[in-house]
């Protein structure tokens, strides 16, 4: 009994659940800030290549183990993810504008509604790497195809996220209360309605991430995006394919598993957040 | 002033009538009880002659004259389920001086405690609620007051109460109350006249 109660005491102990969660989001925040600036800094200067330091597993002067051509595999990983970051943070901003444009458009009347649904179903019946390849290879590659690509076809969930929120909040008893008392259509939007949008626009935007920094490293590993000289996640690991039936396995297994907790950590600030938000469990 | 109903009819599908033909007329400062049964149409009437529906065939007037769909609007109806007339991210203040700056004696008369003005709907209860959302309805502009079953969740003492305080400030205010209700007693306690729905509805 005493283990598991001093276990509880331990370092979130003294906190209650809101403060944890705070806590939660500002680490894995400074976590991800501190990728992304130290991939910029890192990104000035080209990695030396060393053939005297080849193939060498991981050591405590090489973490992550170095590259066919003796490149640190941690500085490589750490420069992709901050790229595939960067990458993730632009597609997703162009998304969430564009699933704004459209909600609201879709609020405006019978018909801008059935066009954008009509929109929302034709993107989602052609699969998301297709179409990122289409537009991608379209538009010449490169990170500004890439970008374009995904920001092209990740709007769809949070455009029927807003549409949905804004109908149902449009037969509440409180909007039509606020009808009655004389407020004008403009002051229901921004002062009833808005306020309830907020919270699920930041969240989709923070949730899309994963998604996009995904695609991304997946358009990339087929070699469909980013160009190889770029130190991009998914050149590493389409590179690390062919060392690793000669046994290199810290080629792929780390930057990969890097990708992973990225992606797991946007995950945990938007389900944070989306705790933080919520008006029912805010103030508990 | 008059608030009149006359030949309302509504329906949400084809030839099945909800309300035929209803004839309703509510005076200042007058006290109506309408009695209906479940299912009667007494919430269809109150959101009509309240204009929150609009589907509907006949005529509501105040005076003769058809009620402005913009600006505030005098007939003001509060609803059976206060947490659902109070927008959940909104403090308590907000939500009271939505409609017009609530004067100190109806909060006093109401029993509404400044301390609650700094919290969130879902930290009332019901009964709380209800004193907010008829303390907002009861603006010197309301000259009716629709009340849709407003103390069904409350218990008889507190029932009591809102009532009295209700009744009071319409009276200051010479507003007509129209109490819409299940409960026969609390009726003949508070009306000078009742109606049925079901004696006015031609279903």
């Amino acid at each position: 009994m005493n283990t598991t109660v001093t276990l509880k005491k331990g370092l979130f102990g003294r906190l209650n659940l809101r403060q944890k969660t705070i806590l939660i989001i500002c680490l894995t925040s400074l976590l991800l800030f501190v990728i992304v600036i130290s991939s910029l800094v890192l990104g000035g200067e080209s990695l030396p290549t060393n053939f005297g330091f080849k193939n060498l597993a991981p050591s405590l002067e090489h973490p992550f183990g170095t590259d066919w051509m003796g490149r640190d595999m941690f500085i490589r990983t750490l420069e992709g993810l901050g790229l595939s970051i960067i990458i993730g943070a632009i597609a997703s901003t162009f998304s969430t504008i564009l699933a704004m444009i459209l909600g609201l458009l879709s609020s405006a009347g019978k018909k801008t509604d059935s066009f954008v649904s009509w929109l929302v179903d034709l993107f989602l019946s052609i699969p998301h790497l297709l179409l990122i390849i289409l537009i991608s290879i379209g538009l010449g590659g490169g990170a500004f195809g890439v970008i374009v690509g995904v920001a092209l076809t990740h709007w769809t969930s949070l455009t029927r996220v807003v549409r949905a929120e804004i109908k149902q909040l449009k037969t509440q008893e409180y909007v039509h209360v606020s009808g009655n008392l004389g407020k004008s259509r403009w002051w229901i939007a921004t002062k009833h309605i808005f306020p309830h949008l907020i919270p699920q626009i930041l969240l989709g935007t923070i949730l899309m991430f994963p998604h996009a920094i995904l695609h991304e490293a997946s358009v990339t590993f087929l070699g469909f995006g980013l160009s190889p000289h770029e130190p991009a996640i998914g050149i590493i690991l389409s590179e690390s394919m062919k060392y690793l039936s000669a046994g290199y396995w810290w080629l792929a297994f780390f930057p990969g598993l890097a990708l992973l907790i990225v992606v797991l950590l946007f995950d945990m600030i938007g389900d944070n957040l989306g705790r933080l938000m919520d008006p029912k469990s805010a103030h508990e | 002033m008059l608030l009149k109903g006359e030949n309302i009819r509504f329906s949400y599908k084809g030839d099945d009538w909800v309300l035929k033909d209803v004839d309703i007329s509510l005076k200042s400062g007058e006290v109506l009880g309408l009695i209906g049964d479940s299912g009667s149409g007494k919430s269809t009437l109150c959101k009509i002659l309240s204009g929150y529906e609009n589907n509907y065939q006949g005529n509501v007037s105040i005076d003769g004259k058809e009620i402005g769909k913009k600006g505030y609007n005098p007939v003001q109806l509060v609803f059976q389920h206060p947490e659902k007339a109070v927008n959940p991210k909104w403090k308590m203040k907000d939500i009271l001086n939505e409609g017009h700056d609530v004067s100190q004696d109806i909060l006093d008369s109401f029993g509404i405690k400044q301390a609650w003005f700094n919290r969130w709907p879902n930290e009332l209860s019901g009964g709380e609620l209800q004193r907010f959302a008829l303390a907002r309805a009861l603006s010197p502009k309301t000259r009716f007051l629709i009340a849709d079953e407003i103390t069904t969740m409350v218990d008889t003492v507190t029932q009591a109460q809102i009532w009295n305080t209700v009744l009071d400030v319409a009276e200051e205010q010479n507003t007509g109350v129209l109490v819409v209700s299940h409960d026969k007693n609390l009726i003949k306690h508070l009306c000078h006249d009742t109606i049925h729905l079901d004696d006015i509805n031609n279903v």
